[in-house]
């Protein structure tokens, strides 16, 4: 993302908006982006309202204002200059759009997204199947941001610990070995807000699985959020729910599959 | 697709948060499922949801980028379009939600849900055992459950518990830390209303699922508490 510098009139309302931290006001009292910081999450392009407002416009009203000690400001949902400006980004910096900006298409590096349905769709799909958990471990949200260096340390030790991961999940889609949990090489550096490593295991190994996450989650530089599925019996009554609690694990909110979903009749 | 397993928050302050999703498979009932997605919508409003929203073009708040001198300043901002629009606006197969703040409303919503056996998952993102109630009494036997075991790693580089319980509400974290303390900060001082700081940020949620209304009384609690 770039600043139109003969747009902008520092207003200062896209410093905030922005999850990452990266941008703020620079000496010539107009935005300035970080571009090593910049996930290209298309935040305060796509979320902020635009004004189309002359800038000289805008910053004669301010000049008057000072001088009557007022200060000009827009709604903090606005950028009154339409200065925002998307940039061509190509490999491997495509790779922070597309997990960084949740309506990108997800053609535009061959992966597909954050994340897929996990569960969501499990009454139609049998992803996660009788005597099977699915973990979600999602890196960097909220507002933290993560380097696939970060995601890959992660990745090593759900493979070390004997998972197996969704075939069809973009971070799966950019492991250059699969089995090793190893993502490849030349998008380590890469910030994004955040990616979804999705993987299975046998309900047995819950609380190995668990506590390798927790073990590897004290060695990162950012925030790590835990996500952890089965299958109900014909009573509705889940056997993962027993197993968190004895292994000490403090939980109350979640997602229920309500199980009406059927397969398309062919 | 929504992204709602981490809402941050105790039970108590969670209790006026029920997201209802439906969402098509891939590849398997994907297949003119437009329909049955705006059915979805369209029988949701009936019982007054505080968002609703589709992955492709947003939820009721939404950002306007042809605002000008007159629909700014002479005349009050529209902030996002009608909850019908949304509905009839879907138009490919992804994720549609309903967002309630009381557990009534998501309850007669779930019969109604049941009843028109559209034949698309249909998930409650919720307090577990809320969700477990009100499917006992609708007469649903879950599927399948997901827990949210909350955050791990460096925790220190979050933000404070009224910032997280706002900036969570989207769950792709377009909410920045930033923006919820700097409403809460205007609030305070008086310069913003509990309305429409949390009208501001749910634009920037691309799904619909920020609740509004939570967010309302969120504020409201900062305000007077501290
Ligand atoms: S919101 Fe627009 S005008 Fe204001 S500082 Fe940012 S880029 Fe400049
Ligand atoms: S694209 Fe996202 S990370 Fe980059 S400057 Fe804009 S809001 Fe910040």
């Amino acid at each position: 993302m770039l600043v139109d510098k003969a747009k902008c009139v520092g207003c200062a309302n896209c410093v905030s908006v922005c999850p990452m931290g990266a941008i703020h006001i620079g000496p010539d009292r107009k935005a300035e982006i970080n571009q090593d910081e910049c996930v290209e999450c298309y935040t305060c392009y796509r979320g902020l309202s635009t004004e189309h407002l002359p800038p000289f416009l805008v910053r004669s009203v301010r000049g008057v204002l000072r001088l009557f000690r007022l200060r000009f400001e827009p709604d903090p949902d606005v950028c009154p200059t339409a200065a925002l400006t998307p940039n061509e980004i190509t490999w491997p910096r495509l790779v922070r759009r597309a997990f960084s900006d949740p309506v990108v298409p997800h053609e535009s590096t061959g992966t597909k997204g954050r994340g897929t349905a996990e569960v969501k769709t499990n009454d139609v799909t049998g992803r996660v199947g009788p005597g099977q958990v699915g973990f979600v471990v999602e890196l960097g949200r909220p507002s933290v941001g993560a380097r696939f260096r970060e995601v890959d340390k992660v990745t090593h030790a759900l493979a070390d610990a004997g998972v197996t991961f969704e075939p069809n999940n973009p971070v799966t889609y950019l492991m250059s070995d699969v089995e090793a949990g190893q993502i490849r090489p030349d998008i380590l550096n890469e910030k994004i807000l955040s990616c979804i490593v999705e993987s299975k295991a046998p309900l047995e190994r819950v609380p190995a699985v668990l506590d390798a996450i927790e073990k590897v989650s004290k060695g990162l530089d950012t925030v790590v959020s835990v996500g952890v599925s089965s299958r109900c019996d014909s009573e509705g009554n889940d056997p993962l729910k027993k197993i968190l609690e004895d292994a000490g694990y403090t939980f109350y909110r979640g997602k229920v599959n309500l199980g009406l979903g059927k397969p398309a009749k062919a | 697709m929504t992204n709602t397993l981490h809402r941050y928050g105790n039970p108590e302050s969670l209790r006026d948060d029920y997201i209802v999703f439906a969402i098509p498979a891939r590849g398997i009932n994907d297949q003119g499922c437009v329909e049955k997605l705006r059915t979805f919508l369209r029988s949701a409003l009936k019982y007054n949801p505080v968002n609703v929203g589709e992955g492709a073009k947003g939820g009721i708040f939404r950002p306007s980028k042809s605002l000008n001198l007159i629909s700014t300043y002479l005349r009050p901002r529209k902030h996002g379009v009608a909850p019908q629009e949304v509905a009839e606006g879907v138009d490919g197969p992804g994720t549609v939600a309903a967002v309630f703040d009381n557990k009534e409303s998501m309850e007669r919503f779930l019969e109604e849900v049941k009843s028109l056996d559209l034949g698309i998952s249909v998930n409650v993102s919720a307090l577990v055992d809320d969700t477990r109630e009100a499917c006992r009494l609708v007469g649903i036997c879950p599927h399948s459950v997901e827990y949210s075991l909350g955050f791990r790693g460096r925790t220190e580089r979050l933000a404070s518990r009224r910032v997280l319980e706002l900036s969570t509400m989207c769950g792709h974290g377009m909410v920045s830390f930033r923006l919820a303390q700097k409403m809460i900060d205007q609030i305070k001082e008086g310069r913003q209303t509990p309305e429409k700081a949390s009208t501001f940020m749910a634009k920037f949620c691309t799904c619909g699922v920020f609740n509004v209304s939570r967010a309302r009384r969120l504020m409201e609690e900062a305000r007077v508490s501290d």
